[in-house]
């Protein structure tokens, strides 16, 4: 009993020393969740609490404002929504799919050209993202392609990250001497890479299509460049354009406030579901092939 | 594969050297290409022509010829006539200093707080780490337009809880979207976007390191603040150095949060950053050569830096070696 006793005062004599690290910690958790509690309350408050009254106390609008967010622009709203799940969703498989075979073909095969495509691929990282907006919409304005669907997805889906953190993945996950074992037993390269690669790399595949489909659904130059039609906007470019006419219309504001609102709660609950499957050590090259 | 039976067992285990080895190689040799295509295809359409054909429009301009109703737009080559008119636009020099400022303020204390908060994850005896380590990364769902729209209310005098709370105070309200307080601002939702991305990238680095090392300074005496920074810091540099390059990158095109911004201040011009310039000069005024200039010199520049900041910390690592 005293033993124990002992043993536990020890030890919350060497936590003691952890105090302050913990109030750190906690003081960014705040700091990390500060903003994301202020827009719910302000969705709750009717546009005149808005102006009136203190921050972080809950107001008497939250079904107003909801209904008015869905009723804006004849349910404009909801459109946003949709298109950004559409892009990023769909973005998000494609480019994922798109990576993983390049990831797999370098880091499986010796061939001619493979570190010029590879290094050419991984460049890309560096031209920024406006440097290629303004030549892809020009390009595609001329293939009639501007404005549509195709003109926010297709750019999106070449990925050098994702096609690096296949590659990455690739070569630790997937090991050469079952590649070679089904070989000898005939199998074909795509049917090697569809049942064996594939399911070898799934957990690398989660974390490429999760960067994926929060980069797209983060996405604002792209789709603001590229769209004229109010209709295909995506939430983010929604937002904006709501929030720049709200400069001169304050009741505007409350609808901008609970669209910011009601648009991170789908992000937010996948990301902590899906948290738990990010590789994420691969970005910093903890695995090694 | 259907069509070619696989060998039966024997044959294999008697030829394994020869006839099956020579076929296997000519079908090795084009499987490779039929998986990269795809990304080589894309590349070259969306990112390899486009590049090329900014730094063509950059090296054009307009000419009308003709006259009244009937002159017809055309491109004519230009020589380095782009560029000069972009250098020496007023509007760029004050856009460059712009995002010094801001960069000066977001790089370091993302990497920095990433860092600090990796390293107290990685601290034994701290405690609720899960908790802090998800609401630290929550941010990450959040878009940049939206984080800049939560934070413009948030810094708007009269939405704002701590303009509420000074004004009470009778000391007025926090000017964030004024001259004096808008690089913090700015900077603000750069560093509360990016902290938790870079957090888990160098944590994650931190928990690769073998126990062992921290086992081994913990007995030569050394408490958990000195393992921090004699031994960890120094194990992470890689992660630090990946996610430092991507800040600086990020840094640069800087672009969602000013444009976010801008209807809530008078502050933030339509050229106050180079990217906001680019935007203006294709759509607003109509001049995509003068665009593509400055967007083929955006990108020399970044590719020039992210150049420099390796070449420097490769020679930093050979130093420390020999």
């Amino acid at each position: 009993m005293t033993a124990i006793a002992t043993r536990e005062t020890a030890r919350l004599a060497s936590n003691r020393g952890k105090v302050w690290p913990t109030v750190i910690l906690m003081i960014g958790a705040i700091y990390c969740l500060i903003p994301v509690l202020w827009v719910f309350t302000a969705t709750s408050k009717s546009p005149s609490e808005l102006f009136t009254t203190f921050s972080f106390l809950p107001g008497s609008g939250l079904l107003d404002n909801l209904s008015d967010l869905f009723a804006y622009g004849g349910g404009q709203y909801g459109l946003w929504a949709a298109n950004s799940i559409l892009y990023a969703g769909v973005g998000g498989v494609l480019s994922t799919f798109v990576s993983t075979m390049a990831g797999y073909g370098l880091a499986k095969y010796e061939f001619k050209g493979r570190n010029l495509i590879f290094y050419s691929i991984l460049g890309g990282v560096l031209i920024p993202g406006i440097t290629l907006a303004i030549p892809q919409y020009l390009l595609l304005s001329q293939a009639g392609l501007a404005g549509g669907v195709m003109s926010v997805l297709l750019p999106l889906i070449i990925s050098p990250f994702g096609i690096y953190l296949s590659r990455v993945y690739a070569s630790a996950a997937v090991p050469q001497d079952t590649i070679e074992a089904a070989r000898l037993d005939g199998a074909s390269e795509w049917r090697i890479f569809l049942r064996i690669g594939l399911p070898m790399m799934l957990p690398g595949m989660v974390t490429v299509f999760m960067l994926q489909f929060v980069g797209i659904w983060n996405n604002f130059l792209l789709p603001f460049i590229m769209l004229s039609d109010q209709n295909s906007y995506p939430l983010t470019v929604g937002l904006y354009t709501l929030l720049s006419k709200g400069s001169g219309t304050p009741a505007l504001y409350s609808v901008a406030i609970t669209g910011a609102a009601v648009s991170i709660i789908p992000l937010i609950a996948l990301m902590l579901f899906l948290q738990r499957f990010w590789r994420l050590d691969l970005l910093s090259g903890a695995v090694k092939g | 594969m259907t069509l070619t039976p696989a060998p039966p067992a024997a044959v294999v285990a008697q030829t394994r050297t020869a006839p099956p080895r020579k076929r296997q190689r000519s079908r090795t040799r084009f499987a490779p290409y039929l998986f990269v295509g795809p990304a080589v295809v894309l590349f070259v359409l969306f990112m390899l022509v486009p590049i090329i054909y900014a730094a063509y429009l950059s090296f054009t301009a307009y000419k009308i010829q003709g006259g009244g109703i009937l002159g017809t737009k055309t491109l004519v080559f230009a020589g380095f006539d782009n560029y000069v008119s972009v250098l020496t636009d007023p509007a760029l020099g004050s856009g460059f200093w712009h995002l010094a400022l801001y960069s000066a303020i977001a790089v370091p204390l993302t990497l920095g707080l990433a860092l600090l908060f990796a390293l107290l994850l990685d601290t034994p005896g701290v405690r609720a780490t899960r908790f802090g380590q998800t609401a630290i990364f929550i941010p990450y769902a959040v878009p940049g337009v939206i984080a800049a729209l939560l934070w413009g209310f948030m810094y708007l005098p009269s939405t704002s809880p701590f303009s509420y709370i000074t004004k009470a105070l009778g000391w007025g309200p926090i000017p964030f979207l004024e001259s004096s307080g808008i690089f913090g601002s700015i900077g603000n939702i750069a560093v509360w976007g990016g902290v938790g991305f870079n957090m888990i990238i160098i944590y994650t680095s931190l928990r690769s390191i073998p126990a062992e090392i921290y086992e081994a300074a913990r007995i030569d005496g050394a408490n958990e603040r000195q393992i921090a920074l004699r031994v960890k810091i120094p194990l992470v540099v890689p992660a630090l150095l990946l996610t430092g390059i991507f800040s600086v990158i990020g840094a640069l095109q800087l672009y969602s949060e000013p444009t976010t911004l801008k209807p809530m201040t008078d502050i933030i011009s339509q050229t106050w950053v180079p990217l906001m310039t680019i935007y203006r000069n294709a759509f607003l005024t109509d001049d995509l050569p003068g665009a593509a200039a400055l967007s083929v010199l955006l990108a020399v520049g970044t590719v020039a830096l992210s150049g420099l900041v390796l070449w420097i910390s490769n020679r930093r690592a050979k130093g420390a070696q020999s």
